[in-house]
């Protein structure tokens, strides 16, 4: 199809603001733009069909099967949608007097006082965009606790090999040199190496959990205890905390700082990449160093406090995607306490359902009950008829599914990383199950037409090293 | 209670069978005893969709929209065309995830290949990226572009918004680098200071401006420019979006790197977010700008298509030697702002911006006529002006009463007006009116 410039023509558009009413004053022009203004020049059924081109040539999770590991492609209720379009928070300019933002405020106090009954923290800041700017968030917080001490040897995060590429990226951010440390044979922490990895160089480790084996760490209690003795802090990424929603917090497992995707486990919708939406929170001896501006309630009336000196400053503008933040509430107002454990229970068990069925022919990775996701290893059909997890993938495509995530973790060879999420029935699951099998079969009687997949979107595989080589970021205008 | 679970408890149980559990507590043997939650959240009870409408809404009415809004400082009341809200409210662009798989997501692919283009075309630049995830964000992003080696202090202009100068130094802070204060002189920055200050240092690595400048003057970007470059340091333009359409671009002022704060594309205030940071570069830097790039490439058949590209710089490659850790960023921002520009289309870019230039004049006058309201700076503005103020919270209550956000009040007494498109005459002329009432009292 065509990109929009393609369909632009000189002198179409849209009508849409009146006349100056004003006297017009003209910038001088020693300010003013000398390269021409190039932008499309559409009618607005022109315009409202080529986006509407777009969204056909694209799949989101209300197009069918999204079981994308470790992105938690749930359902985005419709009514969060309406409430975050109301124009009591749309219209609300973020440096309103505080008197006359009383309802965003106090969106943001249950908010957090909400997701730290859940998780078992003090306080929570939601002015992180994205999980891995709450990641970075997170790690800033345990830098100034130790900085605050006086104590600046502690330069180091454990990682494990099984962590989000966030994780490493966002301690190197951060100023930290990073220590990864393998996996055990089971899929969890190795302690010995945590063990020989702690030290007085410490400053924390960050654990993904349940990680992206799809596997709660049982020794999850050890190992904060192991990098509490040796004086570091413990990170725990939320990105799979829709496992374990209403069934366990990380705050009682020994956690100091968490970050949250309310994007994920939230039900917030991802919009093709973003925006997401972090929440940040911290047990109270690290709550002084959380970005402001900072909610606080006086005589029931709610303010911003910027006054909090041992901050660590501000990761973006304002106070976070305020009207994700909005989504995120309507959703466990929805919910509620009964409504959030339902969630991990139904996760966990689609999951560990799916896997059941897809383990008749395909191989697990580590083969015991999972949490919320999967990994399948397709080393074995690799071997015996070259066909690998990106064919597979592809050819999931065809069939109207979303692939799985690929090639993660990094640990697990011909990795397809899957979950379901606790909103698809089992009639979704049963489908999948018999469509992948089905592609078991296919590949080994017809492993060709594998490679060949996908044959039914609008263009097959396209030449990924051609794209990095001579990138071709922008149109070009004939000028 | 609501509930998005389809599984009925049959269904449920049929389930856990044929996974080889009597129990929904049987699959989370993993979970040490210790920590389970033996109890439930205290949270209040869950709600239906009616009520839960009836309780936000309740909320939302806890706060004050004003009719009228003479406030901007980093937030700007635009209009938004119908064709934006009502075309990317589709289902698909709401729902999809990163578009990893290229087969099944060139329609949000193409969406951020042309996003990048528009971006391209309003900076002069020649590299954008997918977005980042607000203007703050993209300087300090920008800011970390731009060290190397030895050079890694960064300089910022005083008069930059100051959640920009408070990002760039938390980031510094992650950094271990330093971060040095450029000051302003009557309302625009010194630029015989920053001369000055970079004579003498041999560590900077960038000189932050933000164009127009958070009191709304339009600075003499060029020249500042030339003396960082001189002094080997990079130049990045932090611009608002809507002057873009008149105002020379930051490749006509010599920066190196473009960002801003994108929310005027079609975002409504919301309290300060969602926005869209904006960011894009010369293509000598390319390979160091970070988050999700689209290129266009071509499938096996020859069809054009798009793909994320230049991966080797991401996190999910690189880990902790990537340039930042950004994996989802603001798409569907960045896709608004898109729509919004397409729907404006040149002449109507160009009218918004020189509207809000004749109207924030015509204002500045008719405010700087009344007493004690004078203008603060005698530097060229855009849509932004500072004034004094004989009683701010005097004024702001009257405003207030009569439905309108006036302008902010800054730490030295006088306040920040904006105006833009959406402020018609009428409501100029009251506002003046009542600044003059106000004024009596």
């Amino acid at each position: 199809m065509n990109l929009i410039f393609e369909e632009s023509r000189a002198g179409r558009g849209c009508t849409i603001l009146p006349a100056c009413d004003v006297p017009e004053t003209a910038l001088p022009q020693q300010f003013a733009r000398k390269a021409p203004l190039r932008l499309p020049q559409l009618s607005e059924n022109d315009l409202s069909r080529h986006y509407s081109a777009l969204a056909k040539r694209s799949f989101g999770v209300n197009d069918g099967f999204y079981p994308l590991g470790s992105c938690t492609m749930k359902y985005n209720p419709k009514i969060n949608e309406e409430m975050a379009a109301l124009p009591g928070f749309t219209e609300i300019h973020p440096l309103q007097p505080a008197h006359t933002a009383q309802g965003c405020l106090k969106v943001l106090h249950l908010a957090e006082k909400f997701l730290c009954e859940i998780t078992g923290m003090d306080e929570m800041v939601f002015q992180p965009a994205a999980g891995a700017h709450g990641e970075y968030t997170g790690l800033l917080l345990i830098k100034a606790w130790h900085h605050s001490r006086g104590d600046q040897k502690r330069t180091k995060i454990i990682v494990p090999d099984s962590a989000h590429g966030t994780n490493p990226a966002s301690a190197a951010m951060a100023g930290y040199t990073i220590v990864n440390i393998p996996s055990g044979p089971d899929g969890c922490v190795d302690l010995e190496a945590l063990k020989k990895a702690v030290g007085d160089d410490t400053a924390g480790l960050m654990l993904t959990n349940p990680n992206t084996l799809g596997l709660f760490d049982k020794n999850i209690l050890q190992i904060t205890q192991i990098v509490h003795e040796a004086g570091g802090l413990c990170f725990y990424d939320g990105a799979n905390l829709n496992a374990v929603v209403g069934v366990a917090r990380p705050g009682d497992m020994g956690f100091d700082v968490i970050h949250l995707n309310l994007h994920k486990t939230f039900s917030t919708p991802h919009g093709g990449g973003g925006p997401g939406g972090a929440a940040v929170g911290c047990k109270s001896s690290l709550a002084p160093f959380l970005p402001v501006p900072r909610v606080a309630e006086h005589d029931g009336k709610f303010y911003l406090d910027d006054n909090r000196p041992q901050s660590i400053g501000s990761v973006k503008s304002f106070y976070g995607n305020f009207l994700v933040i909005v989504r995120a509430l309507t959703y466990l107002l929805t919910l509620g306490k009964e409504g959030v454990p339902q969630v991990a229970e139904n996760a966990v068990l689609n999951a560990n359902y799916l896997m059941a069925l897809l383990k008749k022919r395909y191989q697990v990775a580590y083969d015991v009950p999972c949490m919320h996701e999967f990994v399948l290893s397709l080393q074995d059909l690799k071997d015996s008829c070259g066909v690998t997890a990106m064919d597979v993938a592809k050819s999931m495509q065809d069939l109207e599914m979303h692939p799985p995530t690929m090639y993660f973790p990094l640990i697990v060879h011909e990795a397809l990383m899957i979950e379901p999420t606790e909103t698809e029935s089992k009639e979704t699951l049963d489908r999948a199950a018999e469509a992948l099998l089905e592609l078991y079969e296919k590949a080994l009687a017809n492993p060709e037409a594998m490679h060949r997949a996908p044959e039914r979107r609008v263009i097959g595989r396209p030449d990924e090293v051609e794209a990095a080589r001579h990138p071709v970021v922008k149109y070009e205008y004939d000028s | 209670m609501g509930s998005y679970i389809p599984s009925t408890p049959e269904e449920q149980k049929e389930m856990l069978s044929a996974a080889g559990f009597d129990s929904f507590n049987g699959l989370f043997s993993q979970i040490p005893e210790s920590v389970r939650l033996s109890r439930l959240l205290d949270l209040p009870q869950g709600l239906s969709e009616l009520e839960v409408r009836r309780k936000m809404t309740a909320i939302a009415s806890e706060n004050k929209v004003f009719p009228t809004v003479f406030r901007g400082a980093g937030a700007y009341r635009h209009y938004i065309p119908a064709a934006v809200t009502r075309i990317t409210a589709n289902e698909t662009f709401l729902t999809a995830y990163t578009p990893y798989q290229a087969e099944i997501s060139q329609g949000i692919l193409q969406s951020i290949f042309e996003y990048q283009t528009m971006i391209c075309e309003l900076t002069g630049m020649e590299v954008s990226n997918a977005s980042v995830y607000d203007g703050a964000n993209a300087a300090a992003e920008a800011a970390a572009m731009c060290r190397d080696r030895g050079r890694t202090t960064v300089y910022v202009s005083a008069a930059s918004h100051p959640d920009t100068i408070r990002t760039i130094r938390t980031y510094a802070f992650g950094a271990d680098t330093q971060v040095c204060l450029v000051p302003e002189k009557d309302g625009a920055t010194d630029a015989s200071a920053l001369k000055d200050l970079l004579e003498q240092d041999k560590t900077a690595a960038c000189f932050f401006l933000q164009q127009p400048n958070y009191f709304g003057t339009i600075e003499d970007a060029a020249a500042l420019g030339e003396i960082a470059h001189a002094a080997g340091a990079k130049f990045i333009m932090g611009c608002n979006p809507i002057s873009l359409a008149v105002l020379k671009t930051p490749a006509e002022c010599g920066a190196d790197v473009a960002v801003g704060e994108g929310q005027p594309f079609g975002m409504p205030l919301g309290f300060g977010g969602p926005y869209l940071g904006f960011m894009a570069c010369k293509k000598a830097m390319m390979r160091r700008l970070p988050g999700r790039i689209v290129g266009q490439t071509s499938d096996d058949a020859g069809n054009r298509a798009f793909v994320l590209t230049l991966q080797a710089r991401e996190q999910h490659i690189r880990r902790e030697k990537a340039l930042s850790n950004i994996c989802s960023n603001e798409a569907l921002c960045a896709l608004t702002a898109s729509v919004y520009l397409s729907t404006m289309g040149p002449d109507g870019l160009r009218a918004a911006a020189e509207q809000c230039y004749s109207k924030a004049h015509y204002a500045a006058k008719k405010i700087g006529a009344v007493k004690g309201f004078e203008l603060k700076n005698q530097t060229e503005f855009f849509h932004e002006f500072v004034t004094a103020c004989p009683n701010v919270q005097k004024t702001l209550e009257l405003l207030e009463r009569h439905g309108i956000l006036g302008g902010l009040p800054l730490p030295d007494g006088g306040l920040l007006w904006c105006v833009t498109e959406c402020n018609f005459k009428e409501e100029i002329d009251r506002l003046a009116e009542l600044l003059e009432e106000a004024e009596q009292e």
